[in-house]
């Protein structure tokens, strides 16, 4: 016989004003993930490009020797571009089972039926992933300007470059919108993380591979329109104020990015109900 | 002298749902035809063979269909106006498993409980105090996925509870379980509605069910309301069933009872019930036999029950 009843209580206490429960999701993602040893180690090999440019900024900044490796506006460019290998993996790693999971095990039903809304919901998801890509884009360029002013002593650099701080911050964002909505999007189409990380995986290097052989054999000037990540590169390019790769115009890239963040956006709005309606 | 004030008079207490006129259809087939119903607070149960429409009306009402024509309304709210006030002040057992992948029972539940709004702290308080409610105590620290059918069921009622709604929606909660825990999960959901003040709609196929638990029924069938009503009054009043079985003629016996007016349902076996208007009795049922010249071999004297209102509303079962 229990010593206290373990019944059924009326709950007496207060509750949190409405649309807070994005952040429960994206709060309670972000401790999943970190509880994962595995994706701890993924993060930590994906600053190991951070800690080499912080020598380079010491050395170059400190050695006259080194002067030939000095930090200029590319270094940023070309910081950001390697570290959308990482972007790729983590997109993967962490975005594949944000939806897919949740379908598989008729989660949304759950999450639908509290009150919140699928804009919330949606949200949620998309704040799990965008802070890990954040955390390894934004944040490492972000630091690595501000280490760049403390090892050379003066931030003369930064004032000379001020266009890198909103350079930084918007080719980042754009990274990591388009690479967290496409994988909702994907990961929202079916009830396997597996196989949604192989169609997100299929996406770029198959897109990659139409635009090598359309380069290759057509010579197109418009080719790179047909990849993602070459349509990101090219915005880098201009958004960092160093020679764009292809010749196609800006424009055209921000547009296909636009497009995509909308199909995105469009197959989320059609796949994240709590009732999958099968007419 | 002063005149004696007139006794107070009982007003019917406001329904809790309400629908008016509402139709839902899934491409071309209709889930449900211009359903007008009212759902009293308290326990009800909301009846309907397969593919009556009863799940889709919960689905509705939580917002997750949108009807085709129709209003709506929850604990005096609009559900295409208000559904997230709604949501926050009802629970819901949905009829499949349902669980946050990855976590264990106490997790899930305090998670439900914040996404309802409640503080982290006050979550997991009401996520324990759930889970012992509905007897996975022992098993709160689980991964849910690990679960067997039963306990599924358990988790499922334990996270539509933490947040202490107002009004429950329980889909089918007795599928797949097995005899003791279906009374114990009859026992938690009559104990919330009965002790708890815990309004709840009990959708289910399973007549005992609904009869253990509910005083008031809502009978669907082919997307319509067949009959609603407190389920004593629908049972009509009492010694005026007869089980029968005759020797032989079983089929001249249902087609004479007929005829004479007597309602008659056949059961699984080859026994029948039937219902002998006012004022009749058992010496009417011999006599027609007689005249048919049948031998009853079994007549007992029966109650009304649920089974019988679902089988006048919707046809024989």
């Amino acid at each position: 016989m229990p010593i206290h009843d373990q019944g059924y209580r009326r709950y007496g206490g207060g509750k949190d004003a409405r649309g807070q429960a994005w952040l429960v999701i994206a709060r309670s993602g972000i401790k999943t993930m970190l509880a994962r040893r595995l994706f701890l180690a993924l993060l930590l090999v994906s600053w190991i490009r951070f800690f080499y440019e912080c020598i380079r900024v010491y050395l170059t900044t400190n050695f006259g020797q080194f002067s030939v490796l000095a930090t200029t506006a590319q270094t940023f460019r070309e910081f950001l571009e390697f570290q959308e290998l990482w972007v790729f993996f983590i997109t993967i790693y962490v975005g594949a089972g944000l939806i897919s999971n949740d379908r598989r095990a008729n989660a949304l039903q759950i999450y639908l039926s509290k009150p919140l809304t699928r804009f919330e919901y949606v949200a949620g998801k998309a704040a799990t992933l965008a802070v890990f890509l954040l955390g390894v884009t934004w944040l490492p360029a972000m630091l690595l300007l501000v280490i760049q002013g403390l090892f050379a002593g003066s931030f003369a650099f930064i004032r000379e470059h001020l266009f890198l701080l909103p350079a930084i911050t918007v080719y980042a964002f754009l990274q990591v919108m388009l690479a967290t909505f496409a994988m909702l999007a994907l990961s929202s189409m079916s009830k396997s993380a597996r196989f949604v990380g192989i169609m997100y995986a299929g996406l770029i290097f198959f897109t990659d591979a139409i635009f090598g052989m359309l380069k290759f054999l057509v010579k197109a000037s418009g080719a790179s329109l047909v990849s993602p990540t070459q349509n990101l590169a090219q915005l880098g390019d201009v958004i960092f104020r160093v020679p764009p790769r292809h010749e196609t115009p800006a424009v055209a890239s921000l547009t296909v990015i636009v497009f995509l963040l909308v199909v995105s956006i469009v197959i989320l709005e059609r796949k994240v109900r709590g009732v999958e309606v099968v007419a | 002298m002063v005149e004696p004030s007139p006794p107070p008079a009982t007003a019917a207490p406001e329904p809790v749902v309400t629908l008016q006129g509402v139709s839902v259809a899934y491409g071309k087939a209709w889930a449900m035809r211009e359903v007008t119903a009212s759902f009293r607070p308290g326990a009800v149960g909301l009846l309907g063979p397969n593919g009556a429409g009863k799940s889709t009306m919960i689905k509705a009402l939580l917002g997750f269909i949108k009807p085709n024509q129709g209003s709506m309304r929850v604990l005096g709210l609009d559900v295409t106006t208000a559904p997230l006030e709604i949501r926050s002040r009802i629970g819901y057992m949905p009829e499949n498993d349902g669980h946050i992948p990855g976590m264990n029972a106490v997790s899930f539940v305090a998670y439900c409980g914040e996404l309802a709004g409640l503080r982290p702290v006050d979550a997991m308080q009401r996520a324990h105090e759930v889970l012992y409610y509905v007897g996975l105590g022992e098993a709160r620290y689980r991964n849910v996925e690990t679960y067997s059918t039963g306990m599924k069921q358990r988790i499922k009622l334990a996270q539509a509870l933490v947040h202490d709604p107002d009004l429950l929606f329980l889909d089918e909660p007795t599928n797949g379980m097995d005899p003791k825990g279906r009374d114990e999960m009859l026992a938690l959901i009559r104990d919330l509605a009965h002790n708890k003040g815990v309004n709840l709609i009990l959708c289910s196929h399973l007549l005992p069910d609904v009869e253990h638990c509910c005083d008031h029924v809502v009978v669907m069938d082919k997307g319509r309301i067949a009959t609603q009503g407190p389920i004593e009054e629908l049972k009509g009043p009492r010694g005026r069933v007869f089980e029968i079985r005759a020797k032989d003629g079983h089929d001249r016996l249902v087609a004479a009872c007929r005829a004479a007016g007597f309602e008659c349902h056949e059961t699984d076996e080859d026994v029948m019930r039937v219902f002998v208007p006012e004022g009749l009795g058992a010496r009417e049922v011999f006599a027609l036999a007689a005249h048919e010249g049948l031998q009853l071999r079994h007549l007992r004297p029966s109650l009304p029950t649920l089974e019988d209102v679902f089988a006048k509303a919707v046809g024989d079962v």
